[in-house]
């Protein structure tokens, strides 16, 4: 594979998550309202919120905050999380691998459920399964996850007891857990959240692979294969999956913004703990370092997942392997 | 609730009469008998039709005042029953009857803002296909820009703004934010246009680019255009009532149909019905925009396999 | 079918096949009540313009035709070795297919998995009907690539058919399909999608291996020159049912049917010097509305009131071996003379 495509292709990367950097400092700082606005029926000595902007930077102009910020970031140093008193790295710290392990789980099940389901849709097509089956599985894409989300805890946390509500452990029991009693209780919490994403984003990715390979199987080769003897099963399972696998990459490195702003929401449903809650409460409080540093990560999620499924097509597909190179 | 349900069954008929007429008057077209050849489409016609009726006859077809709350003691999270057929939530207002006005925020909200975003993003995908050069990268990062960051968290920035933010600015917010896919969709047309030799024709005869552009790029970029428009609306349909439900949407004493899930949340446990049926609606309705979606695609351009 | 004893019995014999295709538009009769003979050995072209059905019929030999629009109606019979290809189960029709009975394709390119080495998908013949392992077969399609004609197939047999041409592309079919040594070659238009030079390669080629395997050749094209050169005998497809059957020699001679004759008279030729090419005047009529009586009599110069009211049968013509779907057969006077 080229190596001067992918250069080009993580410069250009790298260019846009510093545009959104910069664009969404420049967007959170003309924000109306700012961090230290006190509540209107608690008023606070005006000279204590100039000393508090002065002792964060946040009385100079904006182009001067701006190059501090980039001389910040460049150190690792991503600024302080006010409404937080904690620095932006230590809240992130802890909400990223959080939402990462909730869109991580959510998007292998949402790839394999959906492969599954798809291939079985095209499989059958339009026979009674498929027909069934394509509207349940269209419901589920058109539902909000939020809403399923409460549907399930409803059913399997209030209801039956099976799952717990929401965070992402037992607070207080966990702590006095041996190490796979933990796992295990994490696991146990992150299967219902996991499950609502996972669900939604299959019965898309379901939907897309039956498109995907009812299309190649109108395609000659098949009926070259076919033409050689080769068994039904063979035919859809080797001859064309593997040709309508190839989007399947596309669309799972695409998947990452829908994940993103599911688990904005899933997250306030289930009380947990990840980024999306981070930004929400960021976003209320004008905490213009955490928002900035949420929009970074979050478009760097996005750009980064984008870039891998590119690569590893052009890995997969042996005709771009050949352009690229 | 006699005269309410009357009109509930005469806005059925309507819709199902409505359905029919359009079905018989668009005979001669091939893309329109392909339409209505899909069971799927058809009846996701006949359900947001349903809803566009509803909402349009809410004060006759709502049983109660939507913003009443009769016996706040009494009356709270009672269940479905004759009086009050999906209930009643934590304030005793009728769930129903603030469904069927909610629809009117919703869908409304969803309408207005796609066609926001269609004008934004047809117009700027023509400009960037036509001018190319510059013009057209500059534009085209902007949706690079555009696309890498997750719509809700441009939302969210937005949101910041004002602390309970005016309906029309959310419909704006949402239309702003989702253009970008269209622009790409359009500039693909309008590229594949511009190497054409009649475009160079037109020119030749002093034509300008803004009349090529709507007479000719219009027309063969209309059905994708149409079925990106019916997609989306259900997107941001799904987007609005997910602000809501967190609070940074329509605002209240407002009904839409994300807050009504939100206000459920709280006594899940003991009333889900408050949540349950504001959601469901939600399902029901942008599952008919994809059905409909779904069917213009197959229907604009057929492929033998296609079911 | 007029046969003398001494006529060996057909290796594959078609009787009465429709096959329709439904559509919103209508029923499309693709194939309406063909019926041809393949003798053992023998090359049979089949000739016709777009729309005669020529491709459907061969598809349907060995059920390609696609379920929800087409359907092979019952009452059709394709008899090889004694067994109904149509009423044969799933398994049974699968091990006939690329077995004793293989197709080439138009489109060569195309027709092969772009996903999957050349090597790869010849082999899979191979592994298929003769339960070869993975390295055995491997060898056997290299071998086979050889016997095709592709230079260097060692090296071949590793690419992409992507990276190959159309007539490299179009070999590799060959080989696939000559793999288990079938009886009988369906080819569909093999040399249509390639260049003229590579056309004769590939045409010579096909002959080469019908003569070292003994196979018989069902060779479908548009093209009267590919079929000059290649058929041992032809039949001539319109509008869904074959309108004559004859020696090749006998065809270019003196054709019966006035189709044919358009046909013939359509090729330009060399000697013939600077003139009007002549077409056959109208165009082949939407298979979901055959004309009635004589399915050419709209664009036929000799028709009168007969051809328009009755469908004429194969009638026997002069030549043993000859008929054709014409009045003129019957009526020979009818005939006009052919325009100066």
């Amino acid at each position: 594979m080229g190596g001067a495509w992918l250069i080009r292709r993580i410069a250009a990367a790298a260019a846009i998550v510093f545009a959104v950097t910069s664009l969404t400092f420049v967007a959170i700082h003309l924000a109306p309202g700012s961090p230290f606005l006190p509540p209107p029926d608690r008023p606070v000595d005006t000279a204590v919120v100039a000393r508090l902007n002065r002792q964060f930077g946040l009385d100079r102009p904006l182009p001067a905050q701006y190059v501090l910020y980039l001389r910040n970031l460049s150190r690792g140093n991503l600024g302080y999380a006010f409404s937080r008193g904690q620095s932006v790295r230590d809240a992130l710290g802890t909400a990223l691998p959080n939402t990462l392990l909730l869109a991580g789980t959510a998007l292998a099940l949402d790839l394999g459920l959906g492969l599954v389901l798809g291939v079985i849709l095209a499989a059958r097509a339009r026979r009674t399964t498929d027909v069934v089956l394509s509207n349940v599985t269209l419901f589920i894409y058109s539902v909000p996850a939020f809403w399923l989300g409460l549907v399930l805890v409803f059913v399997f946390a209030d209801w039956l007891h099976w799952f717990p509500p929401g965070f992402t452990s037992s607070p207080g029991l966990s702590d006095s857990l041996p190490f796979l009693g933990q796992v295990g209780d994490r696991l146990h919490h992150l299967a219902l959240p996991a499950l609502t994403l996972g669900l939604v984003g299959a019965a898309g990715t379901a939907r897309y692979q039956r498109a995907a390979l009812l299309e190649t199987l109108g395609r000659e080769f098949v009926r070259t294969a076919r033409a050689k003897g080769v068994r039904e099963r063979r035919v859809l399972l080797v001859h064309a999956l593997r040709n309508s696998l190839l989007p399947l990459i596309t669309l799972a490195g695409l998947s990452l913004p829908f994940l993103l702003t599911g688990s904005v929401l899933i997250e306030s449903v289930f009380s947990w703990p990840g980024m999306g809650r981070l930004a929400t409460d960021a976003v209320l409080a004008r905490d213009h370092a955490l928002v900035t540093a949420v929009a970074i990560v979050a478009s760097a999620l996005v750009v980064t997942g984008s870039l891998l499924a590119d690569v590893l097509y052009a890995a997969a597909d042996p005709r771009i392997r050949e352009r690229a190179a | 609730m006699a005269r309410p349900t009357l009109a509930l069954v005469g806005a059925t008929v309507v819709t199902i009469a409505a359905v029919e007429l359009l079905r018989r008057r668009t005979q001669a077209q091939g893309s329109a008998r392909r339409f209505f050849a899909h069971p799927g489409g058809v009846w996701g016609l006949r359900v947001l039709m349903f809803f566009a009726v509803m909402a349009a006859l809410a004060p006759l077809i709502a049983p109660y005042d939507p913003a009443a709350q009769p016996g706040i003691v009494t009356l709270q999270n009672a269940p479905p029953s004759w009086a009050h057929p999906l209930g009643t939530d934590a304030y005793s207002s009728d769930i129903w009857s603030r469904l069927i006005y909610g629809g009117r925020v919703s869908l409304g909200v969803a309408l207005l803002a796609t066609l926001v975003a269609m004008t934004v993003g047809v117009t700027i995908g023509a400009v960037a296909g036509y001018a190319r050069g510059w013009i057209d990268a500059v534009l085209m990062r902007l949706v690079d820009i555009g696309l890498a960051v997750p719509r809700i968290f441009m939302l969210l920035l937005a949101v910041a703004y004002w602390n309970r933010i005016p309906l029309t600015l959310l419909v704006l917010l949402l239309g702003l934010t989702g253009w970008f896919t269209t622009s790409r969709l359009v500039r693909a047309e309008a590229l594949s246009l511009r190497g054409r030799p009649f475009v160079d024709a037109a020119r030749a005869l002093g034509a300008s680019p803004a009349r090529v552009l709507i007479r000719h790029l219009l027309p063969a970029a209309l059905a994708p255009i149409i079925v990106s428009a019916v997609l989306s609306v259900g997107n941001v349909m799904l987007l609005e009532a997910g602000l809501s439900f967190l609070g940074f949407g329509v605002q209240p004493p407002t009904p839409s149909w994300g807050t009504m899930v939100a206000d459920g949340q709280a006594q899940l446990a003991l009333a889900p019905w408050t949540s349950f049926f504001p959601g469901l609606t939600i399902a029901i309705v942008v599952m008919s925009w994809n059905a409909v979606g779904d069917a213009l695609r197959d229907a604009f351009d057929p492929r033998p396999e296609h079911a | 079918m007029s046969e003398t004893a001494a006529t060996p019995p057909p290796v594959l014999s078609i009787r009465d096949l429709k096959t329709y295709f439904v559509t919103g538009a209508g029923t499309a009769r693709a194939v309406d009540g063909v019926s041809l003979d393949l003798r053992p050995g023998e090359t049979l072209g089949i000739v016709g313009e777009s729309g005669s059905g020529k491709t459907v019929t061969s598809l349907s030999i060995l059920r390609l035709i696609p379920e929800p629009p087409g359907h092979i109606m019952p009452g059709s019979l394709i008899e090889f070795e004694g067994r109904n290809l149509l009423t044969l189960s799933p398994a049974e029709l699968r091990a006939v297919r690329g077995n004793q009975i293989a197709m080439v394709f138009q489109e060569p390119m195309s027709s092969l998995n772009p996903v999957f080495t050349v090597g790869d998908q010849i082999a899979e013949v191979a592994r298929v009907h003769l339960g070869l392992s993975k390295p055995e077969a491997w060898i056997r399609a290299v071998d086979m690539l050889n016997q095709v004609g592709v230079p260097d197939a060692d090296a071949r047999a590793y690419e992409y058919p992507h990276q190959l041409s159309g007539g490299t592309c179009q070999r590799v079919m060959i080989a696939m399909a000559l793999m288990c040594r079938p009886k009988i070659l369906i080819a569909d238009e093999p040399t249509t999608a390639l260049d003229v030079t590579v056309q004769a390669q590939i045409l010579e080629l096909l002959e080469k291996t019908q003569a070292d395997m003994g196979m018989a050749v069902m060779l479908i094209t548009h093209d009267l020159g590919i079929v000059a050169g290649a058929a041992d005998r032809v039949v001539v497809m319109y509008a869904g049912q074959v309108v004559e059957t004859s020696a090749t020699r006998d065809l270019f001679a003196a054709p019966l049917h006035p189709y044919t004759a358009g046909l013939l008279a359509s090729v330009p030729r060399l000697e013939s010097g600077r003139g009007v090419l002549k077409g056959i005047p109208g165009s082949v009529p939407p298979a979901t509305d055959w004309p009635p009586g004589c399915r050419f009599h709209p664009r036929c110069p000799h028709a009168w009131d007969r051809c328009r009211t009755e469908e004429p049968p194969l009638l026997s013509g002069p030549r043993p071996g000859q008929s054709a779907r014409c009045w003129l057969v019957q009526e020979p006077a009818r005939r006009k003379p052919p325009a100066p």
